[in-house]
This record gives structure tokens, C-alpha cells and sequence, in this order.
């Protein structure tokens, strides 16, 4: 599904990269704790967080996450948006909740982007 | 030829210096990146250069990290000044933490810090000392898969 159908499911505002809507996406992972994307994610995913500080966008560059929605209606503060238009990561909000959000896209055929066997 | 250096980097970090945590394992990124290793030894290296930096933003005074890469093989150092780790092997199991509220919410301190440094290398020793400091070293194996 490409970002721009699923800025619609999960009724998102484009933060940053515009440009970038067309890439597309077939996992999705959910988690505040940065410890858990950099341990458990596969690379390429989108990440659904509610982290709105610079680190949700350093760990999504360092482990290769494609694409950031702040669920619940979050902003990413000034310098989480100036990294990600650098790296050319797109953020999005989502007014939907984390349960909300993630159940939308496994409604829609998403998969989780995570391989969560212990360390 | 395998052990020729072709590249090699000093970098410090300052503890409790949160606003550039992450800064140096991104620069390691983009340098690894530029020599042309594959994607995922990168990303390998990133993550746990990624998380030893936050480690000595959290716990430690200062640190030095050094990079070198070989045409098989990229060795990362961070030996940081600090407070140490009073049990090495307790600090290596998923789930062990001393982090503060502070760290928690930057998404980190879960206790999951050394085992993914240790899962994501083929080659990880640490070793440390109270009042001291620690120093960590790691190695990727990159089977001449790279430029």
C-alpha cells in the first residue's frame, strides 16, 4: 500500500515529504520504545509511534524504517522534522490512536515488520 | 589485502550530551554507506554504534569511539570514562536496566542496549570497571561482500 493510501486509512496530516507518498509499503511496526524498533524491526517497514522527540527519526534512519506516523494526533518537535526532511524520512500524524492505527492497516492487509524472538 | 585499513575515525562523545545523542553512529552510517558495504552490514553497525553511543550519553562521562574498517571487516570502540558496570554479565541480559525516568522517555533504557550490541556483531567483548569506565569493542564480518 503506498503512503498516501495509508495517510488516508489511518487519517493522516503530511507532516514532512510530500514528495515521498508514492513509496510503498507492506509492514508496519507499533512502539514508543526505540529499543524495541532497533532490537525487533526489519528494515524498509513504516513505524507508528507515539514519540514525537528527535530519536523516533535517528532510530528510524539507524534501522532503516521508511516512513514515521505520530499516532494520536502528535507533532515531532523542530529538529526530529529538520533530521527527517535531511534524510529524506516522511512524517506523518495520525489522529487515531496506536490500537486504532495499527488495526486499520492489518485490516488492510499490512503485516507486522518485526521479528520478535527474544535478543 | 584483508587487513588493509581503508578507513579509519576517532569520534567523542559527551555524557549526558542528549541533544547530540545520536549523531556519531549516524556519521558512522553515512561513512560505512559511502565506502559501499552491503545495506544490511551497515545497518548492523549502525544499530550498535547507535546503541553503545546512547549508552555513554546515559551513563557515562565521556567516551572515545573509533572506527576502523577493513575491506572484510568494520571494528567498532567505545571506551568511555564513567561510572563502569558493577556486573558485566547482568548488564548482558535482555531486560536488565539502571536507566532513569529521564532516559525512558527518550525511548530508551529498557535493558536491551548490550544484548542488541552482542546480537547485532560476530565479534563483541566488553569489559569494565567500577568508578572507571567501560570499554566495549565489536567487529562485523563483511566477507569481502563490499568495495
Amino acid at each position: 500500500m503506498t503512503l498516501e493510501e495509508i495517510s488516508r486509512v489511518i487519517e493522516c496530516e503530511v507532516i514532512t515529504g510530500e514528495k515521498n507518498l508514492d513509496q510503498d509499503f507492506t509492514e508496519v511496526c507499533a512502539a514508543d520504545l526505540m529499543s524495541d524498533v532497533l532490537a525487533f524491526v526489519a528494515p524498509g517497514g513504516l513505524l507508528l509511534t507515539g514519540l514525537r522527540n528527535i530519536q523516533s527519526v535517528i532510530t528510524s534512519h539507524v534501522a532503516e524504517v521508511r516512513a514515521i506516523v505520530y499516532v494520536r494526533g502528535k507533532v515531532p518537535d523542530e529538529e526530529a522534522i529538520k533530521l527527517a526532511e535531511q534524510k529524506g524520512i516522511p512524517l506523518l500524524s495520525s489522529r487515531l490512536s496506536m490500537f486504532e492505527a495499527s488495526g486499520r492497516l492489518f485490516q488492510k492487509g499490512l503485516r507486522p515488520g518485526s521479528n520478535i524472538k527474544p535478543l | 589485502m584483508s587487513d588493509d585499513v581503508l578507513f579509519f575515525k576517532e569520534f567523542s562523545i559527551m555524557g549526558k550530551d542528549f541533544s547530540n545523542a545520536g549523531s556519531v553512529s549516524t556519521e558512522i552510517k553515512s561513512i560505512l554507506k559511502e565506502i559501499g558495504f552491503d545495506r544490511l552490514i551497515v545497518r548492523r553497525a549502525a544499530i550498535a554504534s547507535y546503541e553503545a553511543e546512547m549508552n555513554v550519553v546515559m551513563y557515562a562521562k565521556r567516551a572515545v569511539a573509533r572506527l576502523s574498517a577493513t575491506p572484510t571487516s568494520i571494528k567498532i570502540e567505545f571506551q568511555d570514562e564513567g561510572q563502569g558496570i558493577a556486573d558485566v554479565d547482568l548488564a548482558l541480559e535482555e531486560g536488565y536496566s539502571t536507566a532513569t525516568p529521564e532516559m525512558r522517555e527518550m525511548g530508551f533504557g529498557a535493558g536491551m542496549g548490550l544484548p542488541n550490541i552482542r546480537h547485532n556483531a560476530d565479534e563483541f567483548d566488553i569489559s569494565s570497571e567500577v568508578d572507571k569506565g567501560t570499554h566495549l569493542i565489536f567487529t562485523i564480518h563483511a566477507d569481502g561482500n563490499n568495495g
